[in-house]
């Protein structure tokens, strides 16, 4: 595989080798030198059109830990405020060489242009595209849950998945729903109506308005996190209600099985999506989500650029 | 001078030899009797000239993409003899001395008639009547009012807009998209655009409107024309509302009757377009629709742009595609073709009725003695590869480059003289 721009280009086969050398990598970060010398001499471009710092440490820090060069391009202003187009900027860092781009960018598809327009001959990585997809989150979640449901090897058959909030602008959920349903995964959607895709129906998942009558079934719940500002273009009348309606809290955690994680893709709400309680519960695992992103990111990076495995 | 139009087929029947003089149809002789200056058409099908409700010629403002004189050739070279010229120029056509320069300049060009539409409202701005009165009694004597690319959206401003326009016989073409339901729309709302993250565009957004306008319409005794229709829905509340006589006409694009949204999951902004790809359903139900006279006019809605403006992210893309030099193609691939239309009923929603619906004296003759010699002459045997660099258009936009299309314009002979012969300008 040369790029990564939707998680529904992974097989199954290809997700669970990429989690597999996930795992084999974060046994690096365990190490007192951090580094491995695969990618050394390759450079990769994180080119940023939205602020996204975190996203853009955790793939840094991937590729640094692969002894890659590393160069940051912030991108201000996409074409669409007339800043330098996406092409301009594509041909540039072509010129400069570079092996992989990864990419974050406020318009969906961006990515999929960047990777078939003929701008570039490097590797593509979507680093969250507008409202569409965001991959390497889907991968990191997916391995978080292999390593506290399923003992950190094979795939995710069986387990009960809620994503719970925004969906409609949603690059995490969507990604999530495809990789989780290739891994064997069931997913059931929770949100108010209006937060929901047209569409959603014929999606392979479930679809619940109902968050009390979902957690007592699942092995994870998934908050999203939701703009205050969807307020204002009327999906909900307050986040008040919203927040009574699809927040969790401690009540609500109560309803989970014993067993089930709580996790967040970030940066969170406190008191809208997820109360404090809950964030800062033995059961939510944001912080590791972040760790686990680093060796996602890492063999996500190593399996584009054709790293030997023999050198972890 | 008289010319001859040797062995043509006019509407695809037997063959004779179309005699021209002094610009009409001076003699339907018998084929090889003709006398004149010979253009072979031998076994060709003669068509009345086609006449777009729908052109973007850019000029005056956007020289870049298009001028009256390019997309005059483009049109030309596509066996049109009449164009109708939107009014979105930088200025907007809101004024008699904006038309009155469109309408020079086809006359310059002197390839088609270039039949200026006036804006309905000042600056396309939806909230004040443009000068209609004085566009329609200026030079170019402006019949039609769009702010097409916008909707005239206040229900009271459309009203008086129907109601004003027949002091002169005009028609409101309305760009029927409600623009709430439409902010930051990217393609058509559905399954698809879901998945894909783009931003909605639903049909309901179209059908809304189109019902408002309809019963408007017919509340106020006016004429609407209703432009560039996308969905199955929209077909129905036009059919619904012409059998109960309700005046209104209705067009539909060359690219929606062939094109659907699943060509979005390239994320290749060559097939963004407003009204955006629909799905095949919509397709299915358009093509119908013109078929059995619903919809009455094919109209292309060329719009060019600047490679720049298509060679980028989707969402930073302009709207729109090239239509003229391809629109024959299309009608024949979609509607001859599969035997839902016959040439003389193509040269109904090519020409006829959209000479009627732009009030076009002098285009849409039925090729008959006597009749002003408009008249495209095509091959519907020829099959030819489009090249997006090889148009007339300063443009490049076509959703069809690489494509093989079935027919070929050879001829066009407008007001008498042609304009294209064996596929090249004259």
């Amino acid at each position: 595989m040369k790029h990564l721009l939707s998680a529904a280009d992974l097989s199954r086969d290809d997700a669970i080798l990429v989690l597999d050398t996930a795992a084999e990598l974060a046994a690096v970060t365990d190490r007192s030198v951090k580094k491995l010398p695969t990618l050394r001499g390759r450079t990769v471009v994180n080119l940023f059109f939205e602020d996204s710092t975190r996203t853009r440490i955790s793939f840094e820090v991937a590729a640094k830990r692969l002894s890659a060069d590393v160069i940051n391009f912030a991108a201000k202003g996409s074409s669409v405020s007339k800043g330098e187009s996406l092409k301009d900027t594509a041909l540039t860092l072509e010129a400069m060489g570079a092996d992989a781009v990864v990419i974050r960018h406020g318009s969906s598809g961006a990515p999929h242009r960047l990777a078939t327009a003929g701008w570039i001959g490097g590797s593509v990585v979507n680093a969250g595209d507008g409202t569409h997809e965001h991959p390497t989150q889907a991968l990191l979640d997916a391995f978080t849950m292999r390593r506290h449901l399923r003992d950190g090897a094979g795939d995710l058959d069986g387990l009960h998945v809620a994503i719970v909030g925004d969906i409609l602008h949603s690059r995490v959920a969507r990604s999530n729903v495809l990789l989780l349903r290739t891994l064997g995964a069931h997913v059931t959607l929770v949100a108010p109506p209006t937060l929901m895709p047209y569409g959603v129906e014929s999606w392979p998942c479930d679809v619940s308005f109902d968050i009390d009558q979902v957690l007592p079934g699942v092995d994870a719940v998934m908050m999203l996190r939701v703009q205050a500002e969807r307020m204002h273009a009327a999906y909900f009348p307050s986040t008040l209600e919203y927040s009574r309606l699809y927040g969790l809290d401690a009540r609500r955690m109560g309803l989970l099985p014993a067993h089930a994680i709580v996790m967040h893709p970030g940066p969170m709400n406190r008191g809208m999506e997820i109360s404090a309680d809950v964030a800062d519960s033995s059961r939510a695992v944001m912080v590791e989500q972040v760790a686990n992103g680093v060796s996602v990111r890492m063999a996500v990076l190593y399996l584009l650029l054709g790293g030997m495995k023999e050198e972890i | 001078m008289s010319r001859v139009l040797r062995g043509v087929r006019p509407y695809g029947e037997d063959a004779v030899d179309i005699v021209i003089a002094d610009g009409v149809i001076a003699e339907l002789a018998p084929a090889g009797t003709g006398v004149g200056d010979v253009i072979d058409a031998d076994g060709l099908v003669a068509l009345p000239g086609f006449v777009d409700l729908h052109t973007h010629l850019r000029e005056p403002g956007r020289e870049d993409a298009e001028t009256v004189l390019s997309g005059s050739q483009a049109a030309a070279l596509g066996g049109f003899t009449c164009v109708h010229a939107m009014a979105n120029t930088n200025p907007v056509a809101d004024t008699a001395g904006v038309v009155e320069q469109v309408w020079r300049l086809g006359q310059v060009a002197g390839l088609v008639d270039v039949r200026p539409v006036g804006a309905v409202t000042v600056g396309l701005g939806g909230e004040r009547m443009a000068e209609i009165g004085a566009m329609a009694h200026s030079a170019a004597e402006v019949r039609v009012f769009s702010d097409d690319g916008k909707c005239v959206h206040d229900a009271v401003l459309m009203r008086r807009a129907l109601e004003y326009v027949k002091a002169f016989d005009g028609v409101v073409a309305q760009h029927a998209q409600e623009p709430r339901l439409t902010e930051d729309a990217q393609m058509n709302e559905g399954e698809l655009s879901g998945r894909l993250g783009l931003v909605g565009w639903p049909s309901v957004a179209e059908e809304a409107i189109i019902a408002r306008d309809v019963l408007l319409a017919e509340h106020v005794g006016s004429w609407l024309h209703v432009c560039h229709v996308s969905t199955a829905g929209s077909v129905e509340v036009i059919r619904w509302a012409k059998a109960r006589g309700v005046q209104v006409t209705a067009e539909v694009t060359p690219h929606h009757l062939i094109l659907t949204e699943d060509l979005v999951t390239s994320y290749d902004p060559i097939y963004k377009v407003n009204p955006p790809l629909r799905t095949a359903a919509d397709v299915h139900a358009l093509r119908e629709a013109l078929a059995d006279g619903t919809i009455d006019a094919i109209a292309t809605d060329h719009a060019p742009h600047p490679h720049e403006d298509k060679d980028c992210e989707w969402a930073a893309a302009a709207m729109g595609m090239l239509g003229l030099e391809t629109a024959f193609s299309i009608a024949m691939a979609t509607m001859v073709e599969p035997g839902l239309l016959t040439w003389r009923e193509l040269a109904q929603r090519m020409s006829v009725r959209p000479a009627r619906i732009g009030r076009v004296r002098t285009q849409g003759h039925d090729l008959v003695v006597g009749a002003v010699a408009n008249i495209a002459v095509v091959d519907p045997s020829a099959v030819r590869v489009i090249s997006a660099t090889d148009l007339a258009s300063r443009s490049r936009n076509t959703p069809y480059d690489g494509m093989e299309l079935p027919g070929r314009v050879v001829h066009t002979v407008f007001a008498g003289t042609p304009t294209v012969l064996d596929g090249a300008l004259v």
